[in-house]
């Protein structure tokens, strides 16, 4: 049942618990029980909404920064990535595999603020060596969602 | 002028489909639980790989009978999946235009002037007349809702007469969504071998199966012998619009098949038959995912049914499912018109599928969760407003 209800949650964090219970063919209790150890175990980090930004009057600017760090004696790359997802700004840090080492998903109000950022706080960091900036343009689709529109259905109404 | 026609297809009944199709086409806001197919698009994997077929320029027929190596998949893939081993694919499987054509050119190959051709009921459209158009005569076997519409031995052997020749077995079922079980198939099996008949085993459905593993008719003993196996990718695969099917069989048979399927139809078309080489090799995951969204579905609707005190026996297979509303004195014809016209809902009646789905409606949940949960909202109330007319009277 875990991966059917986390894949269920992960589509659709606010499904009525009753009708999760019902699609899993499982008790409401059962449910609820899992759904609690799946929290206390870290698994279910959070219940997010996905919002497509771009619809709202909100001005917003998202980017992707590589990174090229010195990793340090002892702790690898955990103590700069730790430096750098301690940002508010910063959405997402990976280590990468491949032509450079982190990767930083930043979201800022406008432009100038994402170059500020790169510029005078994570240049400015001793084991950074080099950054690359990719300002987003458009998103299509993300966590798995199309954004920009809704499918018809091109089935014919009624079949054999 | 002369009469242009034949008589014989005149004869043949139109599908009562078609009122509802033209009817729920007109209106605004219909949710359409009617439809006979997946919802899900063909997996991208499969559809990249006929995509580039076509680059490479395989725009050719291929050879009668099909690919070789979508042959060979298809015996190796029901070796996997069902243990049934097809050891000679290049004579004993014939790549067909849907499972659809595979009925049609079965009966064909087999049938003589007045044979009879057994079908259970309700059941897929195209069988009886098929059946007829091959020079069958078609005898029905009324199947039963307190059996869950699975068929009995008894039934089959009550149907039988010197000149059966074919036992058509559409499980798992549209559109009752019923489901043949290891030792409903063994009691079966019996029969047909004391009376020394042939299967024609429909399992389009084979992949959507949900209390146990689907077991084919084939895989008892003596049986694939006998057994002319239909399948295809529409329903596992969500491949309907690819047109691409597959039949299974004694090489004598199959030999006589493909005379047809040269004649009539060359070759099924080839880019559907590079995509589902493609289907049969990695698309396993894509199935149980399709499996388990359907699955869950099934149980929604399920328990929609009886909070609503609609009597239903569980379907365990197909995405279809197949109330009873006797309860409410009219037929199924006119409950699923003005359900359409006074809810925004479409099914098809029972009847569509035989005379004995008078009381029944079909319910497709080959649609999503979030019109299946309007759709049971406006079924709810239309239950509601049916009673509420009973009780007034």
């Amino acid at each position: 049942m875990r991966e059917e209800l986390l894949a269920l949650i992960e589509k659709n964090s606010r499904i009525d618990l009753g009708e999760l219970a019902v699609l899993l063919g499982a008790g409401e209790a059962e449910v609820v029980s899992e759904l609690s150890a799946l929290e206390q175990e870290g698994i279910i980090c959070g219940y997010h909404t996905m919002i497509d930004w771009e619809k709202t009057s909100r001005e917003k600017v998202s980017a992707l920064i590589e990174v090229r760090v010195t990793p340090q004696r002892g702790q690898g790359f955990d103590s700069i990535a730790e430096r750098i997802y301690q940002y508010p700004e910063v959405q997402s840090v990976y280590l990468m595999s491949g032509g450079y080492d982190l990767m930083i998903i930043l979201e800022g109000k406008t432009l100038r603020e994402v170059s500020s950022f790169v510029s005078e706080k994570l240049s400015a960091l001793e084991s950074v060596i080099s950054t690359a900036t990719h300002f987003i343009l458009k998103k299509y689709k993300d966590h798995g969602t199309v954004l920009s529109r809704k499918k018809e259905d091109e089935r014919q109404m009624i079949t054999p | 002028m002369r009469n242009p026609l034949a008589d014989r297809i005149v004869e043949i009944k139109p599908s009562g489909i078609r009122k509802f199709f033209d009817i729920a086409q007109e209106m605004k806001d219909t949710i359409s639980l009617g439809v006979g197919e997946p919802d899900f698009d063909t997996p991208w994997h499969i559809r990249d790989e006929g995509i580039y077929s076509l680059e490479k320029g395989k725009t050719f027929y291929t050879s009668n009978a099909g690919l070789k190596e979508l042959r060979e998949e298809i015996a190796e893939y029901l070796y996997r999946k069902q243990g049934i081993r097809y050891e000679h694919p290049m004579e004993e499987i014939l790549i067909t235009v849907g499972g659809s054509e595979a009925i049609d050119i079965g009966f064909r190959a087999m049938i003589n002037p007045g044979d009879e051709v057994l079908i259970p009921q309700p059941s897929f459209v195209s069988y009886e007349p098929c059946a007829v158009m091959a020079g069958a005569k078609p005898v029905i076997i009324d199947l039963k809702e307190e059996n869950e519409f699975r068929l009995t031995a008894a039934e089959l052997e009550e149907a039988i007469t010197d000149r059966t020749k074919i036992l058509v077995l559409p499980f798992p079922n549209n559109p009752t969504g019923a489901i043949m079980e290891r030792k409903d198939l063994e009691a079966i099996a019996e029969v047909i071998l004391k009376h020394d008949i042939y299967v024609m085993s429909d399992e389009i459905y084979a992949e959507l199966s949900y209390k146990e593993k689907h077991v084919s008719i084939a895989q008892l003993p003596g049986m694939k012998e006998r057994t002319i196996l239909i399948n295809g990718f529409s329903k596992a695969f969500a491949m309907t619009g690819w047109r691409l099917g597959y039949a299974c069989g004694p090489q004598a048979i199959i030999e006589q098949m493909t005379k047809i399927h040269q004649y009539a139809i060359m070759c099924a078309p080839t880019t559907s038959q590079y995509a589902a080489v493609e289907a049969l090799r990695n698309g396993d995951r894509d199935v149980a995912e399709m499996c388990t969204a359907y699955n869950q579905r099934r149980r929604f609707l399920v328990h929609a049914f009886r909070e609503m005190g609609l009597p239903c026996f569980e379907p365990y297979g197909a995405f279809y499912i197949f109330p009873c509303i006797r309860e409410f004195g009219m037929s199924s014809d006119d409950f699923a018109m003005r359900f359409l016209k006074e809810e925004g809902v479409a099914v098809v009646p029972g009847t569509a599928f035989g005379d004995c789905g008078e009381g029944y409606l079909r319910i497709s949940y080959a649609a999503s969760l979030e019109n299946l949960r309007t759709a049971m909202e406006r079924l709810g109330h239309f239950l509601e407003k049916l009673r509420g007319e009973r009780g007034d009277r």
